[in-house]
């Protein structure tokens, strides 16, 4: 059996492990609060993006238009985004498994533009090759964030360096369930999505008299998809961001949980050494005090 | 609530930037400016930076609104602003320099990228000047 000043270490060691813990639980929920609190403001935006995009391009079907056939040259390139730390359980596995393991994506046609450490540190050692890093903006997601990695990916797409863009990210459903999502951003498939809360159907059921562009719809599509494509990508960091929190507070309330569990087991193995170390001690004194007599 | 006013919304992706039941809103759009009743006819256009223009039964309101764009239905007009600022927002003097500088690389003329930027540049400006006035 461990000696009572070996289980005494033990013990404070985890006990302190478990305030980390704990604090790092506090300190998640917090963030947890401001990212729901973030995502429910620019729920409104869109959903209301989206609703327009898709009436556009349900009476455009047969428009010729580079945003809506690939080119078919150049790699895949996949948006990856995960988080720059660790300790959030299987949050960046499940989203980096997402592309590993699927055939769809192999080292030699698919690039990563990297948002987080982590997914990054993880595609390499699966062979894969960095577009871009961009690890920073998971941090503070804002808009322009979404803007600028926009541009910069349609020009990439313009000039046939990439013919295909996914999104990979965590969509934060509710504080306890995250869903790794994987999204085809280019070129825009509608049938590939099915409206998350059926708005859609509403909507075009409301509006009675066929909508009208100006400029026209070619020209509008221009215009819009981009913005679309940048309001996808804020949506997506700003849901992985809450994901990544929730995922954080969870694994860390699981460890506290058993950083308590440890405490009592190492409590018990202490006071029974204690307990034997006395019953020891009053022997050898009976002992002594027999020999004596 | 009036006969003649319809539900207007601006919305961008950090806030809910205004709601309300108005009379009449203005704006510029890559057509050119318009200003939008109740019972337009539906239509979705592309915003040019401008002063958006809020006419309340109560009276008026100005903002900048620099991009995104707008989708009109008979009783509801939505703008989805990518940028948009009421005027306590804007920084007179860096918009008064921002112009400047813009109109001085419009004039030294450099490649046309350069000339877009500048444009956009000194449209954004003059729109954040002229909701202040």
């Amino acid at each position: 059996m461990a000696s009572m000043r070996d289980i005494k270490r033990r013990k404070s060691s985890v006990e302190s492990t478990q305030q980390i813990t704990k604090a790092m639980k506090l300190v998640s929920t917090v963030k947890l609060q401001r990212a729901k609190g973030r995502a429910e403001k620019s729920k409104s935006y869109f959903n209301a993006v989206y609703d327009t995009v898709t009436s556009i391009l349900a009476r455009s079907r047969s428009i010729e238009h580079p945003y809506l056939q690939s080119s078919g040259k150049g790699k895949k390139l996949v948006i990856l985004i995960t988080s720059n730390k660790g300790l959030a359980g299987g949050y960046n596995s499940n989203v980096i498994k997402l592309i590993s393991r699927n055939p769809e994506f192999t080292p030699d046609n698919t690039c990563i533009y990297a948002i987080g450490k982590k997914g990054k540190d993880g595609m390499l050692r699966d062979g894969f090759s960095i577009f871009k890093d961009y690890s920073e903006a998971i941090e503070e997601p804002a808009y322009q964030d979404g803007m600028m990695i926009t541009k910069e990916l349609l020009t990439a797409y313009e000039q046939g360096e990439i013919c295909e863009i996914w999104l990979a990210y965590t969509f934060f459903k509710n504080t306890v369930s995250h869903v790794p999502t994987l999204l085809k951003l280019l070129p825009v498939e509608m049938t590939d999505r099915e409206s998350e809360e059926g708005e859609v159907e509403a909507k075009e059921e409301k509006t009675e008299a066929p909508m009208n562009f100006e400029p026209e719809d070619e020209e509008a599509l221009d215009l819009i998809i981009p913005k679309y494509i940048s309001s996808l990508i804020y949506g997506a960091l700003i849901s992985a961001q809450a994901a990544e929190n929730g995922a954080r507070m969870q694994a860390m309330d699981n460890a506290t949980n058993n950083a308590s569990e440890m405490i009592d087991h190492l409590s018990l193995l202490y006071n029974r050494a204690r307990q034997g170390k006395i019953t020891t001690e009053l022997t050898e004194i009976i002992a002594g005090a027999d020999a004596i007599s | 609530m009036a006969e003649n006013t319809f539900s207007l919304r601006v919305v961008t992706p950090e806030r809910i930037f205004y709601e309300g039941e108005v009379e009449m809103v203005e704006f510029n759009t890559t057509e050119g400016e318009i200003g939008v009743y109740k019972n337009h006819v539906p239509m979705t256009v592309i915003v040019s930076p401008g002063v958006l223009t809020i006419t309340e039964p109560e009276g008026q309101k100005k903002a900048a609104l620099h991009a995104g764009f707008v989708e009109i239905l008979r009783d509801e007009v939505t703008v989805l602003a990518e940028l948009v600022e009421w005027p306590d927002e804007i920084d007179l003097p860096r918009a008064e320099s921002a112009g400047q500088r813009a109109r001085e690389r419009i004039a030294a003329r450099g490649d046309d990228v350069d000339l877009d930027r500048a444009e956009m540049a000194l449209k954004r400006a003059i729109a954040r000047i002229s909701t202040l006035k």
